[in-house]
This record gives structure tokens, C-alpha cells and sequence, in this order.
């Protein structure tokens, strides 16, 4: 049987890297993200209406020295394009984005979301690692780390739908 | 209708310290009236400083934060006044010149030129407060309530449309840079 992806596992590693707030949509996988995170004491949820709002809501809150990360589709991310550019890009500033992986299914590639993302993810210059089961919960610290290093987005792929904890 | 630079004057005067963020056309008069550390003028991502205003909103909730849009980038990023109704920072204060148009391309008319009312949008989407001022007069007898109270609060100044160009080109990305890291900073010693 294949190894789970735990929201509150994800959650307890966020924490760890001190992260302040989560700017989000929820997308079809992501009920028990929600149920996770809806209380949590120390990170803020900021949900916002539409995805290209959540890199300039992230600009605004890392400028004035907060930590927060995006948590959007692979969908989503298309749509974030020219915010992401113009708030995140050219501003050079840290962003961890964590994209669920619509269409990814155990290394298979089904739909243009799933077939899109990670080409557009490299013309943007952005790093990107695949996050499949708890084993691979260390790559969000990692992937915060170099975010913040390089001073330039790193995303995160959810690979799998969360399950409770 | 009032002359824009002359409506940005009055929210200067009454600024106090706050950040003030300028959106597309209202950057074309900003520079001329400040340049502070307190002063975010916006380019780049149309439509997004509402958004940037938020963040820097939620993160400095003792700061005031003041964002001068515009109606075609509201526009642009309509669906900000919900997500800023639903996260309600008593610290933003959002103006919105309407004149009306596309002032950088050359004056063509939004959409529903005339028939949109922004303020209407921002109290349907549960802005605490929200004006439709046409005359200077008005916005120099309010201003000081309009800033003054818990928000989120929405002022929208009618303005005539201009196509004048008062800036021609955009900054560098490492003026763009220092920009933000500027009022970043002095919020940090806040």
C-alpha cells in the first residue's frame, strides 16, 4: 500500500521553518489541508478569491518581514503568471509555493495542467521538487531554504492527495 | 469632478505616517508630491497593489496603509476587494481615482465607463466604510475620518479623464527594489 501524505505532517514542518501565513485556494484535494489548518495558533490563512492576488499578498507581507508561503493548484499557478512576475520576480524575493498536482498521478502525466507545469516552472527559472508521500516532508524545509538563498520562488509539487491525520 | 493632483495633495497633507502605495495613474502625480521611505509607487503587475496593500496591511496591522488605485486596475484585480473585505484590516484605507479611462494607453474607456459605482462594488463586498466624492471640498472635510477610522475603508474621487503623461517609462528593477525595500524597513521600525 502506497505511504500517505499527512496534512498535519506538512503543517509540523511549515511550523518548523516559521512560516506566518498561508495564502490559499483550496483546490479539490485539499480538504484536510483545510480541516489542518483552519485553527492552527501562529500561521494566519489568507484566502483570497483568485491565485494572481496571492503573490502580491506575499510581496507585501515578506517586505514587511513576515514569512508566508502560497498554497495553490498547478492550475492556480497558470494563472498567477504576470502577478508572480511583476510582485515576486522583479522585486527579487523569497516565495515557497506549494502546487497540488493535478493530473499527476504516481509519475504519470494526465492533462494539460499536469503536462504544462513543470516545463513552465523551468522557463521561469523556477526549482521545483515532488512531494509523494511523508517520507518526503524534509523537501519543504529544503525548498524553503533555497527560496530563501536565492531570493528567488521555489515550489513545491503535491504529488498526492493530503490524507487526514 | 476634482483635479487628481490636487486630490492626492489633500491625502498627503493628512497622510500622517502612513505607507502610501500608488497604483498606475495616481503614480503619475505621487513623485511630484512625495518621496519618502514611506512611499510605494507601484508598476509593473496591473491591478496588483490593492493586493501588495493587503499584505502590508496584515503584517503591520499598528501602520496604516494607504493605496491609491485606479479604476481600470481595480478593475483589473476586482476580486481584491472581497478577499481584503473577508481578511478586514482596520489599517487600509483604499482611494480609487476614477476618471473613467486607460490614462497610459491613451485614454480609451474602461468598461461600464460611468455606470460602475466602486463604491457600491466595495460596500456590496463588506468594506466597512465607503465614499463617492466629485468635489475637493468634500474630500478636504472627510479626509481626516476616512483615515482616521478603522477600515477597511474605500473612497472613491471622481476625476476628469487626462491622457497627460507625467512619467514615461518604468523604474529599474533595482529602484523598484530599493522601493520596496524601503518601506519595508521603516515598517520594521514601527
Amino acid at each position: 500500500m502506497a505511504k500517505p501524505l499527512t496534512a498535519q505532517k506538512i503543517l509540523d514542518e511549515l511550523k518548523k521553518c516559521g512560516i506566518t501565513h498561508i495564502i490559499w485556494l483550496p483546490d479539490s484535494e485539499a480538504r484536510f489541508m483545510y480541516d489542518a489548518m483552519k485553527d492552527l495558533p501562529g500561521i494566519t490563512l489568507v484566502p483570497v478569491c483568485h491565485e494572481a492576488e496571492a503573490p502580491a499578498i506575499a510581496a507585501g507581507l515578506t517586505v514587511a518581514g513576515k514569512k508566508p508561503i502560497v498554497l495553490i493548484q498547478n492550475t492556480g499557478f497558470f494563472e498567477c503568471g504576470d502577478s508572480l512576475r511583476g510582485t515576486i520576480l522583479d522585486i527579487k524575493l523569497p516565495l515557497l509555493l506549494m502546487l497540488g498536482y493535478r493530473g499527476y498521478r504516481s509519475g504519470k502525466l494526465s492533462g494539460t495542467a499536469a503536462i504544462y507545469l513543470e516545463p513552465i516552472l523551468d522557463a521561469w527559472g523556477i526549482k521545483h521538487y515532488l512531494l509523494e508521500s511523508d517520507d518526503d516532508i524534509n523537501k519543504i524545509s529544503a525548498a524553503y531554504k533555497q527560496t530563501n538563498e536565492t531570493s528567488h520562488p521555489v515550489a513545491v509539487l503535491i504529488g498526492k492527495e493530503y490524507e487526514q491525520a | 469632478m476634482m483635479d487628481c493632483l490636487e486630490a492626492e495633495k489633500v491625502i498627503a497633507r493628512h497622510r500622517g505616517d502612513a505607507v502610501v502605495i500608488t497604483s498606475e495613474t495616481a503614480s503619475h502625480e505621487w513623485p511630484q508630491i512625495s518621496s519618502t521611505d514611506l512611499d510605494l509607487p507601484w508598476y509593473g503587475a496591473m491591478g496588483m497593489a490593492s493586493s501588495v496593500a493587503l499584505g502590508l496591511a496584515l503584517a503591520a496591522p499598528k501602520r496604516k496603509i494607504i493605496i491609491i488605485d485606479a479604476d481600470g486596475s481595480l478593475l483589473m484585480n476586482l476580486n481584491s476587494l472581497v478577499t481584503i473585505a473577508g481578511m478586514a484590516p482596520a489599517n487600509l484605507i483604499h482611494f480609487v481615482i476614477e476618471n473613467g479611462i486607460y490614462r497610459s494607453t491613451g485614454g480609451q474607456p474602461i468598461p461600464a465607463a460611468g455606470k460602475v459605482s466602486f463604491a457600491g462594488l466595495a460596500k456590496a463586498a463588506g468594506y466597512r466604510h465607503t465614499y463617492e466624492l466629485d468635489k475637493l471640498a468634500d474630500l478636504e472635510a472627510k479626509v481626516d475620518t476616512i483615515i482616521g477610522q478603522p477600515g477597511p475603508t474605500l473612497c472613491c474621487l471622481k476625476t476628469p479623464p487626462t491622457t497627460e503623461r507625467t512619467i514615461h517609462g518604468f523604474p529599474t528593477g533595482a529602484e523598484l527594489i530599493a522601493a520596496y525595500h524601503r518601506v519595508g524597513k521603516a515598517i520594521s521600525r514601527s
